[in-house]
């Protein structure tokens, strides 16, 4: 049925329209409005990336750590490289033709027509010399970018680096191109969002001649960079500058806590290296031999090597034991050398016997703290020794052993705790007992924490039992920000009655105990060495402390690798850092010297030290050899 | 009635040779985008304008086949045809790959294949079938509810799959509806629907409502005499209102993120260059750029390569723009003109109801895809990647127009042969 006529002429005429009004669109934006005409004589709109300056990061006394220095990109479009004379672009930037020739055939597959970059990161002074004259070259564009540079050579591990971004990056965050910088490590990378700012784009006309004509549309379009967010560290410069110095040549790291708040107030890794060796134009060579050095001076032992916690894990067996109410301070178990008496392991040094719970801490008793792990795992309220081994696992998962503190740094390690299925499958179900796995109770055997770890656990017992997940800033940005999860109290879940005489003990570990010789006139140490076992070489020297014993302000792990008992290396250091942090002065200048050009390991990479050479003197070095060290778990 | 000796004769040669021109100017338009110094040949087959040279053989030899075929095959089969591509849709669910964030692709060897793109005729047949079924009235509500099912079925599986744009295009059967007796006011409720959408999300909800009301009230001035006008025009102006409401929801709350974006983006509302206004941006920048008589063939700067996205698919219109100016622009609108004139013009003289319904749907489809298509790169309609019809680069675009409007071709040529 055909209905009217006349319908086909409104559907016909509504067509029409469409095609008018988009004709008369046409004609404005192609004839009319000349601000896109002006393209049509053959110029070209060439949007040019303004790179915000990333944020600066500063100590917690506002001392500056890391600033950007401004360097140029020179940038290619190859389709508009054309009649230019290569021979002198080439001797103003310090390549040869063969290099050109291929860095413009690189240019030109990626894209004739897009830009890209050509030579990466030139000098001011190259720049200076090039801007001058870059009218003669058509298709080339700089580009301002900065680097980072460290007016101290400390805290590598702790900035992390930055780095060109990954495609995989690229694809997933449409904020990155390919070319772009980020955040590869440390708190470069954990704070990358906060640091990059916001990136700006101008769009300029050129010429044939590639000379700016002007900004288009009078700029209607550009959009302005933002800068990055400055970070304020809970870093204390002079005292991270002083641990790098004391863990010289030797291999191992120091971290250390203030309780009250969990700032991280320093955190090495030794060998350490000088951050500046990997910015800029000699970086990839840089990295490549760092990369090599057989002290892996690229490995973060701060928070990623783990070590048996040894003797400092006593500390928390200590409580444990009293809040499970099987250990009481009055509690005393023999000692004859080992667990159980008479030449059993794990052994014991010699002291007197037997001992109560504050002389087992200052004496550091084995025996004693196999009976106390004993009295934990056969505790008769619990129907089976893995019901017990479960309320262990989860009572020192509360210290923050065995899981990952969420803190701000990246790449933070969980350590290793055993787990029920492990011994079912070691042992077979039900075949173990206490007894079997006594080390634990020790610090030995399976389990592995990190320095962060320790140093957590020994700001939780400075607060007498809780701790905030340690981190490294301390505000963001202008508006002096600090995000809500550092401020939440963690409890260790033991009552503050325990806690006195654990902290007494640790206090007559450094009056008369393991660590009596690294005594600071006036202010009370709470310490606790320790010595990891090391099956493959020399035990790993390790201290825990805190300070002042009231009110405490400072709580520090330092482990030095293969250098024996804990008082003799970890204890002094611990010591020497903490009187230089409350007291801003170093009363014990023999101590300090002894620490300071003590040598563990021959030669280790020394910041300022050009790389090549210092690659030499560690072939040369005789002493350990490489295997042993190498290994960090 | 006469025999038809010869499957050439009585073919519409106007619309065959509209055709040839648009495929072959929008193959050069191809060449013209993603052109390659390195491959400079038009039929180097690494190339997308190689490639196009196949799907152009391809989509005549498909042409030839459906002129072949009996005229009486494709009324016969609508159905039949209609339940095959629905079923195809379907299955891209279990085939597809992910495709821009669409899946609406099925790999056949080393083709992908857009059954959404080939929907589009076989809806148009069966719609046609059903409303030349005799007894049938457009203003009955049974008729009307059966012809939404037969459109909306597809468009919401399209939908499902992600890829709005196809499924939008079905909306324009909307004209075909008007013309087989759908009410005009339905049409002009459709078309005020889409104005309102766009002042609220423009202008603020108060200012809009207070207008509404003004005209409501200056209405019903004019027509205060009859009490049933008025009634209609305070409802009307109820519904407007409800509407004017609704629409904050159906933005914040059904809409997704990226759909949002973009209509913000067309509204002018959200300036952001770098991400979803980027496109319109630079396709605008290098459309503007060509002026009067545009650069040149080969001498566009701005759709090469970098600025402009899409260049030889979506944005094809943008390469006609710089290159060839606005007397570019005018000879391919003009052309568009001219087809949807003519296919409007040979629709109305046929005798079956089926064909004319059938030409009907090719000129609302060619439409839709035109409006949206060439509106987005000038900035007056959302960025949804449909294709410019005979332009855009790819096979299953070009061979799904290419059957729909030799369907139509061979359905005009087979006329006379059909008694009323």
């Amino acid at each position: 049925m055909n209905v009217s006529s006349g319908r086909n002429s409104v559907i016909f005429i509504i067509f029409i329209s469409v095609g008018i009004i988009y004709l008369i669109r046409l004609f404005y934006l192609q004839v009319v409005d000349q601000s896109y005409t002006a393209s049509a004589t053959n110029n070209v709109m060439r949007l040019i990336t303004d790179y915000p300056s990333r944020g600066l990061i500063y100590d917690r006394k506002g001392e500056l750590l890391v600033y950007n220095e401004p360097v140029y990109d020179l940038m290619i479009t190859p389709r508009q490289a054309k009649n230019l004379d290569t021979l002198e672009l080439c001797r103003l930037i310090g390549i040869s033709i063969e290099e050109y020739v291929e860095k413009f055939n690189k240019a030109k597959s990626y894209s004739a027509y897009k830009a890209s970059l050509f030579e990466k990161q030139l000098s001011v002074e190259t720049y200076a010399a090039l801007q001058e004259k870059l009218y003669k070259f058509p298709g080339f564009y700089v580009e301002a970018r900065t680097l980072r540079k460290y007016p101290l050579p400390i805290a590598a591990h702790l900035f992390g680096y930055i780095g060109e971004v990954d495609t995989s990056i690229t694809r997933q965050d449409s904020y990155y191109k390919d070319g772009d910088y980020i955040g590869k490590s440390g708190i470069e990378k954990s704070y990358e969002k906060e640091l990059r700012g916001r990136r700006g784009v101008r769009r300029v006309m050129v010429d044939v001649f590639n000379r700016e004509k002007g900004s288009f549309q009078n700029g209607k379009y550009d959009t302005a960079s933002v800068a990055g967010e400055n970070l304020k560290l809970s870093i204390d410069g002079e005292l991270q500058f002083y641990g790098e110095q004391l863990m010289r040549n030797k291999v191992g790291s120091v971290v250390a806590i203030e309780p009250s708040t969990g700032e991280i107030l320093c955190m090495v890794s030794s060998p350490a290296y000088d951050p500046n060796l990997l910015v800029g134009r000699t970086r990839t060579k840089n990295y490549l031999s760092l990369l090599r050095d057989p002290y892996k001076p690229l490995f973060n032992r701060s928070q990623m090597a783990t070590y048996p916690p040894g003797s400092t894990f006593k500390l928390v067996m200590a409580l444990i034991a009293q809040q499970e109410q099987t250990l009481f301070p009055s509690t005393r178990y023999p000692c004859y050398g080992g667990y159980p008496p008479g030449g059993g392991r794990p052994k014991c040094h010699p002291h007197s016997s037997p001992l109560d719970l504050k002389a087992s801490i200052a004496q550091s008793c084995n025996s004693y703290y196999s009976y106390v792990f004993r009295s934990v795992i056969d505790n008769n309220k619990y129907k089976s020794t893995a019901d017990a081994f479960a309320f262990w696992r989860k009572s020192i998962e509360k210290f923050g052993i065995g899981i990952r503190l969420p803190s701000d740094l990246p790449n933070v390690l969980k350590g290793s705790v055993p787990s029920i299925e492990y011994y079912d499958k070691y042992f077979g179900k039900g075949q173990w007992r206490s007894s079997t796995i006594i080390s634990l109770g020790i610090g030995q055997g399976e389990l592995g924490i990190t320095p962060l770890q320790n140093a957590n656990i020994i700001a939780g017992i400075a607060n007498r039992g809780y701790y905030y997940t340690p981190h490294v800033v301390k505000a963001i940005g202008d508006e002096m920000y600090l995000p809500e999860e550092f401020r939440i109290r963690n409890s260790f879940g033991i009552d503050r009655k325990y806690f006195d005489i654990v902290v007494d003990g640790m206090e007559s570990v450094v009056e008369s105990g393991t660590a009596a010789s690294t005594r600071i006139k006036g202010i009370i140490v709470c310490g606790k060495t320790g010595t990891a076992q090391n099956p493959h070489g020399k035990d790993h020297s390790m201290y825990v402390a805190f300070a002042p014993k009231y009110n405490p302000k400072i709580a520090i792990a330092v482990s030095v690798e293969n250098s024996g008992f804990g008082s003799q290396w970890a204890a002094p250091i611990a010591s020497l850092l903490i009187e230089q942090y409350l007291t801003d002065t170093i009363t014990r200048p023999e101590m300090d010297k002894r620490m300071r050009e003590g040598v563990i390991l021959p030669e280790i990479a020394l910041p300022k030290v050009p790389v090549e050479k210092e690659k030499k003197i560690t072939q040369k070095s005789p002493a350990i050899p490489v295997k042993a060290i190498t290994r960090v778990n | 009635m006469r025999d038809q000796k010869n499957i050439l004769q009585n073919i519409d040669w106007v619309l065959v040779a509209l055709f040839s021109v648009m495929v072959l100017i929008g193959w050069v338009n191809i060449y013209a985008a993603v052109y390659n110094e390195e491959h400079s040949s038009i039929f180097d087959l690494s190339q997308s304008y190689g490639k196009q040279a196949l799907w152009i053989i391809g989509a005549c030899i498909l042409a030839l086949m459906i002129l072949v075929i009996d005229g009486k095959f494709y009324a016969a089969f609508s159905y039949a045809i209609y339940v095959v591509f629905i079923l195809l849709l379907i299955s891209t669910f279990a085939f597809s790959r992910d495709v821009k964030g669409s899946f609406g692709w099925i790999d056949i060897g080393a083709f992908k294949l857009q059954p959404a793109e080939f929907a589009k005729f076989a809806t148009n047949m069966a719609l046609a079938k059903y409303l030349s079924t005799l007894d049938i009235r457009m203003q009955d509500s049974r008729t009307k509810l059966i012809s939404t099912l037969i459109l909306g079925l597809p468009a919401v599986i399209i939908l499902l799959q992600n890829d709005t744009g196809s499924a939008l295009v079905f909306a324009s059967f909307i004209f075909v509806l008007y013309r087989e007796g759908l009410s005009g006011n339905i049409l002009l409720l459709a078309l005020v629907s889409v104005a309102l959408f766009i002042l609220a999300l423009l202008v603020k909800n108060s200012t809009l409502i207070g207008i509404l009301i003004g005209l409501a009230l200056v209405f019903i001035l004019m027509v205060r005499k009859n009490k049933r006008n008025i009634i209609v025009i305070v409802s009307g102006a109820i519904i407007a209102i409800g509407m004017v409401y609704s629409v904050d929801y159906v933005y914040n709350d059904v809409l997704q993120a990226h759909q949002r974006t973009r209509i913000d983006v067309l509204l002018g509302k959200e300036l952001d260059l770098k991400g979803a206004g980027y496109n319109v941006n630079q396709s605008k920048i290098a459309i503007g750029s060509g002026g009067l008589f545009g650069k040149g063939f080969l001498q566009g700067t701005q759709t090469k390569y970098d600025f402009v996205p899409e260049q030889s698919t979506d944005f094809i219109f943008c390469t006609v723009g710089e290159e060839w100016g606005f007397m570019g622009s005018l000879v391919v609108i003009g052309l568009f003109m001219a087809l949807l004139g003519r296919i409007i013009f040979v629709a109305e003289r046929q005798r079956s109801q089926y064909s004319r319904i059938y030409g009907y749907g090719v000129a609302s489809i060619i439409f839709f895809h035109l409006m949206i298509n060439i509106g987005m790169t000038i900035g007056l309609a959302p960025v949804i990647g449909i294709p410019l019809p005979f332009f855009s680069y790819g096979g299953s675009s070009l061979w799904s127009f290419t059957i729909l409007l030799f369907i139509f071709i061979k359905l005009d040529s087979y006329r006379l042969q059909i008694l009323r």
